[in-house]
């Protein structure tokens, strides 16, 4: 009987010491909650990432530059290259992979300086993606050729997106104040924004400041980044 | 006395080297039986001390704590309100009370020890 209840005890001791350990090795292994040390850590990776990206970066420019040596070199000999290299400016320019220049305007928007009051929803007084969305879209409505925004020349894979208070624009993160520049008809595309109940009225409405400058020329840089397309492929003619 | 703590050890040792992991949603969980078991010890103990130790009243009193403090805190889940923590506090407060009559057993046997001789 004595035995018996020495055994029970034990075996319950058994759970508890196993419990005890489980719990103590998933705290060990990052189960709890996410130390500032870990945190640090993951600062560091980003900043060695970060530079590592600008040194790629310039070795892009640097073998961009060659490419467009031999380009040269080679339209000089050939004259069936060179018109191919016309159509190729072209389609650079639809692209945005180059420097093109021409009148616009130069819409800048700035976080609003209202003051806030107590009880109102403090981020309706922030751009948003959404924001800078809208007014992209109203240029590219307005025919607009080229646009850029903070000097990220807006490409077919461009993402504007907010990240924390920053927003991404071709993976850069840019703080206020936004800088759209887009090539146009000057009048035209001051004329979609300015649109009474339009997208400058609305951000006007939560003091969002907007001003549209019009500018005979505008030069807005080329999408520096790479165009890798790895699941997209041309489909042949005839072969659907 | 010997076979508990032989017991503990044995456990810790097998939870150390068990390829088992539970996952950080589960601590509720996992705090509610730990204080389930330690406090059914404790209690077994004190009962071995009070020499009115049942087997039977030991065993279901283990089960079914942990059955009803493991459906609180699923409940308490469920309705995003902490309910387990009537758990923790009940087997707390008992934790300590069967502390204190093992200690006083302890005493007051040493004090009769004392005077015996």
């Amino acid at each position: 009987m004595k035995l018996r209840g020495q055994i029970a005890i034990s075996l319950i001791c058994v759970i508890l010491g196993l419990m005890i350990s489980l719990q103590f090795r998933s705290v060990q292994n990052g189960g709890g909650a996410v130390t500032v040390q870990r945190v640090e850590e993951l600062t560091a990776q980003l900043k060695q990432l970060e530079s590592e990206n600008i040194n790629l970066k310039s070795q892009v420019t640097q073998l961009q530059n060659k490419l467009d040596v031999y380009e040269t070199s080679s339209s000089q000999t050939n004259t069936i290259v060179s018109s191919l290299k016309e159509q190729l400016e072209e389609v650079n320019i639809l692209a945005g992979l180059t420097d093109v220049q021409g009148p616009g305007i130069i819409v800048t928007l700035n976080d609003s300086k209202q003051e806030i009051q107590p009880g109102e929803d403090p981020s309706l007084f922030l751009i948003h993606d959404d924001d800078l969305l809208k007014v992209l879209n109203e240029l590219r409505a307005a025919g607009a050729e080229a646009i850029s925004l903070n000097e990220q020349r807006i490409v077919a894979t461009t993402e504007i997106r907010c990240v924390g208070p920053t927003v991404n624009v071709n993976s850069v993160r840019f703080a206020p104040p936004y800088v759209f520049k887009a090539i146009g008809d000057p009048n035209t595309l001051e004329a979609a924004l300015m649109l009474k109940g339009g997208v400058a009225d609305t951000l006007r409405y939560w003091g969002i400041e907007i001003s549209i400058k019009k500018a005979d020329k505008i030069v807005l840089p080329g999408y520096s980044g790479t165009l890798n397309f790895k699941y997209a492929t041309p489909v042949k003619e005839g072969a659907k | 006395m010997l076979f508990p703590i032989l017991g503990i050890i044995a456990g810790i040792l097998l939870g150390l080297f068990l390829p088992v992991n539970i996952s950080a949603a589960y601590a509720p969980y996992l705090s509610i039986a730990i204080l389930a078991s330690l406090d059914s010890v404790l209690g077994g103990a004190r009962a071995n001390m009070e020499k009115n130790f049942d087997i039977n009243i030991f065993m279901s009193g283990f089960i079914s704590n942990s059955m009803v403090a493991a459906g609180l805190a699923y409940i308490g889940d469920l309705l995003g309100v902490p309910i387990y923590l009537a758990a923790i506090f009940v087997f707390g407060s008992r934790i300590f009370n069967n502390i204190a009559i093992i200690r006083r057993y302890f005493i007051s046997s040493f004090q009769r020890n004392k005077r015996q001789p």
